[in-house]
């Protein structure tokens, strides 16, 4: 305890690193994977070629994606840039799988009134298909946001900030508290991160908790992303 | 995209081929761990996904500490019990296979109980009402039909415990990870990379033949309801019918 009053600032410093390393893989593996799992959804070609490429980006040791990148990248080891393509590498490949799961279970009856009514594409997909298919995307988004934030603590053993470096510094100094402090506050980022998404959830799609459909294929897809 | 042919040279090189830091050694020692772990959780978390999938009890638990595992950092957990209990260097392999353990639960405890819950609940009363005991039911009827998604679940796990026992080099274990986390402080980053594609490698050859085996597992009747359109249509309809007479 006094090590973590005497350290404060530092825990803080790191923390905010941690966090600032997590937001951009989440969000922009969001925001790829929901158009990529569309293009899943709706052709058959595409499906199988994309699942495919997501499944082996995803087998790829992240460790080994992490240390490789400088030289696909061309940038140096310390640059920031690595460990966030790396994790937004995994979160696409996470989250691919899972978009396309939540546009196939959207019922093909609702999409078909839609057409009929005289929705387009695009306005079906942005009013009809992604409304519906938001509950199990927020499920599969949880998953890629606890997974990410867990993941960051990998930047350390190539010397980059963020909590890890209280893995890798406790362990140099054999000091098991700062290890513990860092176990504890990436589980607590994870823990805020989740909380915050399922506040949005229920924000931005209040159908989800009158749906107990959407809410039983969610918990599917949940088990699915954990299993994968 | 030089230094990948620098990488490919060095992994051709005969003198890396040989002696306790050769590739065939830390390749061993790799699949060593990886086969240890995997051993040693499937024991733990089949029969337990087996039990939950199979009376449906414990579920809500299960799948709470599987996304709460998901949560907690390797490294940490690695280095601090590497530390806390006293094990030291020498003995690195106590912490390491009890934290690849620990991460290859989640996976394979998913994969056995939603296996065993993907098998249609009337195949399952079917099995019953002919006479078959639980444990009869369990062996006969909920296993084989949940077989590909039990291997499945082998297969994430396998993949889990390859990357986390290259992160473990961190900790003085031997395997592949050696190569990155030594070549990484005296800016070696040719035989980093050599690292990350032997690793790689390593993680695509077996997905690839876990898939293989998923495949095979499939049982013969599943197969052919898949394939056969004519089969397809009867079990689609009866799916149907059943869900009608639910909804009246």
């Amino acid at each position: 305890m006094t090590w973590v009053l005497a350290n404060i600032g530092q825990i803080g410093d790191l923390t905010l690193d941690h966090v600032l390393l997590s937001i951009p893989p989440i969000l922009l593996g969001f925001l790829l994977a929901v158009p990529i799992g569309w293009l899943a959804h709706r052709y058959r070609v595409s499906r199988g070629v994309l699942l495919t490429v997501c499944g082996l980006l995803y087998t790829i040791p992240s460790l080994a994606l992490i240390v490789a990148m400088p030289t696909v990248l061309g940038t140096r080891i310390l640059n920031p840039a690595n460990l966030i393509v790396t994790l937004t590498i995994y979160a696409v490949a996470l989250m691919v799988r899972t978009a396309t799961d939540a546009f196939d279970a959207v019922s093909g009856d609702v999409t078909q009134s839609a057409t009929a009514v005289g929705f387009g594409a695009w306005r079906r997909f942005w009013q009809v298909q992604l409304p519906l298919a938001g509950p199990v995307l927020l499920a599969g988004l949880r998953v890629v946001s606890t997974s990410t934030v867990s993941l960051v603590t990998l930047g350390a053993l190539v010397g980059m900030s963020g909590l890890g470096y209280f893995f890798t510094n406790g362990y140099q100094r054999n000091f098991a508290t700062e290890i513990l402090v860092g176990i504890i506050g990436t589980i607590l980022i994870a823990v805020v991160f989740d909380v915050l998404l399922v506040l949005a959830g229920r924000i931005l799609l209040p159908w989800a908790r009158v749906d107990a459909a959407a809410r039983r294929n969610a918990r599917t897809a949940r088990t699915k992303a954990v299993a994968a | 995209m030089n230094a990948f042919a620098e990488a490919f040279v060095w992994i051709g090189d005969p003198a890396h081929w040989s002696g306790p830091d050769g590739i065939p050694t830390r390749l061993a020692e790799h699949l060593g761990y990886t086969g240890l772990t995997v051993l040693i959780a499937v024991l733990i978390a089949v029969t337990l996904g087996l039990y939950i999938g199979h009376t449906g009890r414990f579920r809500g638990v299960s799948i709470g500490a599987t996304s709460a595992l998901r949560a907690l950092p390797t490294l940490g957990l690695l280095t601090f019990l590497a530390i806390a209990f006293g094990f030291g260097i020498r003995l690195a392999l106590i912490p390491t296979i009890i934290v690849l353990v620990v991460l290859a639960i989640p996976p394979l405890l998913a994969g056995a109980y939603s296996g065993i819950e993907s098998v249609d609940p009337r195949t399952v009363d079917a099995a019953r009402s002919m006479g078959m005991t639980e444990w009869q039911i369990l062996w006969k009827v909920e296993i084989p039909l949940a077989l590909p998604l039990i291997i499945g679940g082998v297969r994430s796990a396998v993949l889990q415990v390859v990357a986390t026992a290259t992160v473990a080099a961190y900790i003085s274990l031997g395997g592949l990870g050696r190569y990155i986390i030594d070549a990484l402080p005296v800016r070696d980053y040719t035989k980093v990379l050599v690292g990350a594609l032997l690793v790689t490698l390593l993680a695509l050859v077996l997905e690839g033949i876990l898939i293989s085996i998923q495949r095979l597992t499939v049982p013969a009747g599943v197969r052919a309801i898949r394939t056969t359109p004519s089969l397809r249509r009867q079990r689609a309809y009866g799916r149907n019918a059943s869900a009608a007479s639910r909804a009246s």
